[in-house]
């Protein structure tokens, strides 16, 4: 921590405080009944908002899976927007996609990684200088699509980080049932790509390491494969019993290693805050994690109409008769 | 040549180009590239060679690599960097290089081109336009020839257009690449080397409308791409025995054109659907469908339906006798009208 600015440092840990909170509060929607489910991201806060942060908000472009809540939020995205798609409310989120410049929820988990790969193209084709950052984690680093975008951006020098959060569990399978070739950093050779390894618990090693990529990239150095090492400590989702496929002590040992608990013991002993400060930054924490859990809470569900609004640009005319039979048939 | 593309004299009609169906696609990907500067044409083997059929052909050499550009061999990733492109503000027209070929891009097609704008609320538009060669008739090797129109116009969020001339093949394109939704764009490849005058005009029809290619009364062919020249033949060959056949060019297979559906079988009130695709839970289904909905009081018999069979695509020597015969389809014309 000492290399790296105080105020970047506490701002990263502030983040993940929230987000710990966030996620902590989205449980308990979950169990009251408010969420149908969730995907906790509790242990990958580190690997999220420190690579997050790395990112210039204005001009680069995020493209997630669906377990990106605290990029999400250190990435400035509207929180009560984005966790409405926990509740429901809208596949993808109700937040403005282009304006966040956070690309939608997607639970094809390696469909929207070649988006950031034609995004990056795109930039350097108009001469900007915006990066795009690609989250997936270890399952999705199976898909044809994430090699087939590896081997496209490494032939195009394209402006795109792709960000491997290998939380070592695909659903109920091990990383060395899923990951062939030891590990997904070491995949960047064969398409002529630096890949790094990093661990992901380490907010300080993940900020770095996304930085670099960042700049290289944005300098015209093409893209970088990051993988963070990390660890999913809750199930799955809400819905999973992680107790029929892993041992217990392996995710005990990985709660020791907590990341937010690791950030604040660097910030003390590098003298970036006191105690104090970081009493506050918790309170401050918990009340917006507060804020927004009663704005999902309290968010509107969709109006109906809305199911025929926006499949096409230019409806049709089967499309908008289909509307006034739904019409008609909620006026009775 | 380039005088056929001027398109600022408003007081002189351009003149009408003799010109094969691929080069009408190229004159309008011409126009196209010309005229916005956020349109890319991409896909495998589109720049130098100008494409496996030479649809891109020079291309590349007059907009430059930037703008025209060859991709690794990947269908999934280039319909997914389409979507990209399309989040960055740019118009894409990514070629995928057969039909068949399609198959591995589905899940970006389906999952992301077709529902982004809608996922996002509106935030992203999709307007991307899909070239795909399609349908047979080349007697291609196994994969080369396929029917997906069914597919497609079943996924919503998706337009899908089949041009069944050079003319159209002109018109279509250039309405569906200025779309802001996506539009698949299924080339019939069997009539790419097919010429026929083509007005290098802008389109005046809508999106979603049919055409009556061939007016008549006694009964309705209704087809698209490669067929409404099959159902042409026929016409003139019924025409010998003294009966009148109207033929429709669907042309959008979504939106399909139901009200155009149905006031040409009012007229002739017999219907008969001719497409390349296997017959089960086929494009003629939705058709027979509409016309029963839209015309069943004026009907003097059902909908007949003259289809591939449900087998996979056949090799070459079998290809004639999967593809719907002028004879298969003039049975069922005599099967309609002696009902």
């Amino acid at each position: 921590m000492d290399h790296l600015p105080a105020d970047l440092t506490r701002e990263l840990y502030r983040h993940m405080r929230t987000a710990r909170d966030l996620d902590t509060e989205a449980i308990a929607l979950q169990r009251q009944g408010v969420f149908p489910a969730y995907v906790s991201v509790r242990g990958q806060e580190a690997a999220q908002v420190a690579s997050a942060s790395a990112l210039d908000s204005t001009r680069d472009f995020v493209f997630p899976t669906y377990r990106e809540m605290a990029a999400a939020l250190a990435y400035g995205v509207e929180m009560v927007g984005y966790m409405s798609t926990h509740r429901a409310l809208w596949h993808g989120g109700l937040y403005d996609v282009m304006a966040s410049r956070f690309g939608a929820v997607n639970a094809v988990v390696g469909g929207p990684v070649p988006h950031a790969v034609g995004w990056a193209v795109g930039e350097r084709l108009r001469g900007d200088d915006g990066v795009a950052l690609a989250y997936f984690g270890d399952g999705a680093s199976s898909e044809g699509d994430v090699h087939e975008s590896m081997n496209f951006a490494g032939v195009f020098r394209a402006p795109v980080v792709f960000f491997c959060q290998n939380n070592q569990w695909a659903l109920s399978v091990p990383n060395d049932r899923q990951v062939a070739g030891g590990s997904v950093a070491a995949r960047a050779e064969g398409y002529g790509l630096p890949g790094v390894l990093v661990d992901g618990n380490d907010a300080g090693a993940v900020y770095e390491a996304t930085a670099e990529a960042v700049a290289r990239a944005r300098r015209g150095g093409g893209p970088t494969v990051i993988e963070a090492l990390t660890y999913r400590v809750e199930p799955h989702s809400t819905s999973d019993d992680p107790t029929r496929y892993r041992d217990g002590a392996e995710t005990a040992r990985w709660r020791e290693r907590d990341p937010v608990t690791l950030l604040r013991r660097a910030l003390l002993s590098a003298g970036h805050a006191a105690e104090a400060d970081l009493a506050e930054d918790d309170a401050r924490a918990r009340e917006h994690a507060a804020r927004i859990r009663d704005g999902v809470a309290a968010a509107p569900e969709p109006d109906g109409s809305d199911l025929f609004t926006h499949v096409f640009r230019e409806t049709t005319e089967e499309l908008s008769r289909q509307r006034r039979t739904w019409q008609e048939e909620v006026e009775l | 040549m380039t005088e056929l593309i001027e398109r600022d004299d408003a007081t002189t009609e351009p003149p009408a180009a003799e010109l094969s169906m691929q080069q009408a696609i190229n004159r309008a990907l011409r126009v196209l590239l010309a005229e916005d500067p956020a349109t890319l044409v991409f896909g495998e083997d589109v720049g130098a060679l100008g494409g496996v059929f030479r649809v891109t052909d020079g291309l590349q050499k007059e907009f430059g690599d930037q703008r025209v550009f060859d991709t690794p061999l990947a269908e999934s990733a280039i319909m997914g960097m389409a979507v990209g492109l399309a989040m960055n503000g740019w118009r894409p027209v990514p070629e995928l290089q057969f039909d068949g070929f399609a198959y591995p891009a589905v899940d970006q097609i389906v999952n992301q081109v077709a529902r982004m704008n809608y996922r996002t609320r509106g935030a992203a538009p999709m307007p991307i336009t899909l070239r795909l060669p399609s349908f047979g008739g080349i007697q291609a090797p196994e994969h080369h020839g396929e029917s997906l129109e069914a597919l497609f116009a079943h996924t919503p969020g998706l337009k899908v257009a089949a041009p069944s001339d050079a003319a159209e093949a002109y018109s279509l394109l250039l309405q569906s690449v200025r779309s802001d939704d996506p539009v698949v764009y299924m080339e019939p490849k069997a009539r790419y080397w097919d010429r026929g005058p083509v007005e290098l005009r802008e389109p005046t029809d809508p999106i979603g409308t049919s055409r009556i290619v061939r007016h008549g009364r006694h009964a309705t062919l209704i087809a698209w791409g490669a067929m409404v020249h099959r159902c042409l033949k026929v016409a003139e060959l019924a025409a010998e025995d003294g009966v009148d056949l109207e033929v429709l060019d669907l042309r959008w297979l979504k939106p399909i054109d139901a009200a155009g559906l149905a006031a040409s079988v009012s007229r002739t009130r017999r219907a008969v659907v001719v497409h390349e695709a296997p017959l089960t839970a086929g494009l003629g289904a939705e058709v027979a469908a509409l016309v029963t909905e839209n015309c069943f009081r004026d009907l003097a018999a059902p909908v007949q339906r003259v289809t591939g069979f449900d087998v996979p695509y056949p090799a070459g020597p079998l290809e004639p006798q999967y593809l719907p015969t002028i004879d298969r389809v003039l049975f069922a014309v005599q099967r309609t009208l002696e009902y």
